[in-house]
């Protein structure tokens, strides 16, 4: 590999990677959906790899990539330095007994018709045979007290809608956690709960990292969470990763321009003059993503370089890369600056004032004659 | 109701001292859900004022009653939500003062949109996806201007895009060619196309990512100061109530528990709940510590708690936490603004206050 980033310690192979990753949705003969592109990925055991973006930048689409439920356009994965390109029913299976996903919305995730006994005794018989009698129950309840839904007896028997959010999410991690897997796959696993129970979660995923050397893959929008949970930060923008590292030196030093946008934009009680103003622009489409650095259109750096030729990953210090031109030793290079400050105050709104006229009779006439005085000329007299 | 005579008597005076010039005054209003005999009680004798030009965040888990309260005092609240009692004060521009629950409907036609605007949750939803966007906000003007000419309202149409920064071209596109960013952008411009005098805005920012909700934020801010309305800024992330909003009143389980500046607040939170709830967000920049947040889950409303409803997960409870509810008061901490609220036993002054609840700087 180039420009991959072995950030964490050498000394563990990698359990799940991904090379040069890519998925391109044909959009029904408009143009083809650049997805994911060119992603790179290492998942090491007992560490979290944190995946970082806007709605739309490409993180969910890389977790079903991962958990193979649709198949990538390009790209190799490979589980334990082998190919693991999954061609047979037989082939996924045993994958997902090594790989498993956890969605977003444990209120959609668990079938609301069966009780927690049956949808976990499923997950079990499907991945150690038929289990039976006092062996079943002894690996059910081992299974709900590795998630911390303690006694176990007390959940066995509900429903999902019996439990609360919090609640039905462990039960969704217990189901993974049947399967006996090497890597866990969190998509969002915690924007759809509570945010007094968001941290129970994240500490129970923790905990597990760190008892059974689970490598797992947390994707989120919240970049403080990433922080707090992750030991690596890959940050992503349009489908591309633009900034890796260990979560924090990514979050307390943001070298990519769309990064630092990403830190500053986050709300921050301490300081509220600590944050970046007047940043315009969305996220490009990915039907026609914009040549060069598909973060160059917000860019408030962006020179013609950033605009014609894609950047490639600069080694920028300890397991650190960033796909950004200024980090390059090119002459025609864009100079950074603080991106705080880069977007200049946003120009200020003409507020144009509603002529007043009120609806009928509502209001005592000597009302309006005072608003329009006080809410500037009003414009409607010559239309009336 | 009793509780709409203590209300009258009591709310008052806390509101009087809190708020000088409040622009929507509630007072014990209270919310049912269902209508058989065994109704969920989702809100219970809430009071709540809000002044003129002010920014006022309404923060809590979901299910704690936020939008509910939004809902019932503008009467939007759909069946099987029942209020059951409360009044809910109307300041106009001009000093007219009218209870919005005790409006005709005509009368409440004329006054929605005009007084009080709603920004709902999920702009993506609350566009009519099959007409252009550009006529949903003039069939708005044109229900309470009737009139006006069409191209007139298509101006001012014209000019409420550009105000929030959407080119004016895109009065044309249906909703499904703007992204989420935009069609946030234009439900804004819509609430504020008859410049009403109070904005709800109903977790305005929740589905779109920082960079965009910073952009909103900063734009309802701007607007705010140029416009001179009040907003009432409902939203589960306290850390960006702390940057947008004047004041912010917490709410758990269908009840106001705190209530103070913002800053305030963040800094030396009073109550257990808040206190937990603040610690529930990691935060992005400073020392990193380990956190637990709130441990269990909030109760069920269709069969409450006795006492404190909040005992159960409390910290700090104390043994009449399971038996008295506590009231909404002043805090028991020397020294904290008259404008802060606070409705914990810990805080009725028979033991000292915890000293995590006590900072006082």
């Amino acid at each position: 590999m180039t420009h991959p980033n072995p950030a964490a310690p050498p000394e563990t192979a990698p359990v799940l990677q991904a090379i040069q990753l890519q998925k391109h949705f044909s959009h029904r003969g408009r143009g083809v959906v650049h997805a994911v592109d060119d992603v790179d990925l290492v998942l090491r055991h007992g560490e979290v790899v944190a995946l970082v973006g806007e709605s739309g930048s490409g993180k969910s689409t890389i977790a079903r990539l991962l958990a193979q439920l649709m198949p990538a356009t390009g790209g190799e994965l490979r589980l334990h330095g082998e190919d693991a390109r999954v061609r047979s029913r037989r082939a996924f299976r045993r994958y997902v007994a090594r790989v498993q996903l956890i969605f977003q919305d444990p209120f959609g995730s668990l079938n609301p018709v069966h009780t927690v006994r049956y949808l976990l005794t499923r997950a079990v018989r499907i991945h150690h045979g038929r289990l039976r009698g006092q062996a079943l129950e002894a690996e059910l309840q081992g299974l709900l007290e590795r998630v911390h839904l303690t006694p176990p007896e007390r959940y066995l028997d509900k429903f999902p809608h019996e439990l609360s959010g919090g609640q039905r999410q462990r039960v969704a991690i217990a189901r993974a956690l049947a399967a006996d897997p090497e890597v866990l796959l969190a998509d969002e696993p915690i924007s759809m709960l509570d945010v007094s129970i968001r941290l129970g979660i994240l500490n129970l995923l923790k905990d597990l990292r760190d008892r059974l050397r689970l490598a797992i893959l947390y994707i989120t929008h919240d970049i403080a969470s990433a922080r707090y949970f992750a030991d690596r930060t890959l940050v992503m923008y349009a489908g591309r990763i633009v900034e890796t590292g260990d979560s924090e030196s990514v979050t307390q030093d943001p070298l990519h321009p769309y990064t630092q946008l990403l830190v500053r934009s986050a709300p921050n009680p301490d300081d509220l003059a600590d944050r970046a103003r007047g940043a315009r622009g969305e996220a490009p489409s990915l039907v026609n993503p914009p040549a060069g650095c598909r973060f160059n259109p917000r860019c408030p750096f962006a020179t013609e370089l950033c605009r014609t030729e894609l950047p490639p990953f600069a080694e920028v210090g300890e397991g650190r890369t960033v796909a950004c031109w200024g980090y390059s030793d090119r002459v025609d290079r864009p100079v950074l600056g603080d991106v705080g400050e880069a977007y200049g105050e946003r120009p200020t709104i003409e507020v144009p004032h509603l002529a007043e006229e009120p609806d009928e009779p509502v209001q005592p006439s000597g009302a309006a004659a005072e608003a329009s005085v006080a809410y500037g000329p009003s414009a409607e007299e010559g239309v009336r | 109701m009793t509780s709409t005579d203590t209300a009258g008597a009591g709310a008052p005076a806390p509101a009087g001292a809190l708020v000088a010039d409040p622009v929507l005054d509630i007072r014990g209003l209270s919310v049912d859900y269902g209508f058989d005999a065994n109704p969920t009680h989702v809100l219970r004798d809430v009071s709540l004022s809000l002044g003129r030009g002010e920014v006022l965040g309404l923060a809590g888990e979901s299910g704690c009653g936020k939008s509910t309260l939004a809902y019932a005092a503008t009467r939007l609240l759909p069946p099987p939500g029942l209020i059951t009692g409360g009044e809910v004060w109307f300041t106009g521009r001009d000093g007219r003062r009218e209870d919005v629950l005790a409006m005709t409907d005509a009368r409440l036609r004329q006054s929605r949109w005009q007084d009080t605007a709603i920004v709902f949750q999920g702009a993506m939803n609350s566009l009519n996806p099959v007409f252009r966007v550009g006529r949903q906000i003039v069939d708005g003007i044109f229900a309470h201007r009737p009139k006006w000419s069409k191209a007139q309202a298509t101006e001012r149409a014209a000019e409420l895009f550009e105000m929030v920064g959407i080119a004016p071209d895109r009065l044309r596109s249906y909703p499904h060619q703007l992204s989420g960013g935009m069609r946030q952008r234009v439900m804004i411009a819509m609430a504020l196309a008859l410049e009403p005098q109070v904005l709800i805005m109903d977790e305005p920012t929740t589905a779109l990512d920082v960079v965009m909700q910073r952009q909103i934020v900063e734009q309802i801010a701007e607007l705010r100061d140029r416009l001179g309305f009040s907003v009432i800024f409902i939203t589960h992330d306290v850390s960006l109530l702390i940057e947008i909003a004047d004041r912010i009143a917490i709410m758990y389980a269908g009840e106001i528990v705190e209530q103070g500046p913002a800053q305030e607040l963040y800094r030396r939170p009073r109550h257990p709940y808040t206190k937990g709830l603040l610690s529930s967000f990691p935060p992005l920049r400073g020392p990193k510590t380990e956190l637990a947040g709130i441990p269990g889950a909030p109760p069920d409303l269709s069969n409450p708690p006795a006492g404190c409803r909040f005992a159960a997960r409390c910290p700090h409870a104390l043994g009449r936490c399971q038996a008295v509810e506590p009231e909404l008061g002043p805090t028991a901490v020397p020294g904290d603004a008259t404008a802060r609220r606070v409705a914990c036993h810990l805080h009725d002054g028979a033991q000292p206050v915890p000293l995590e609840l006590a900072l006082t700087r």
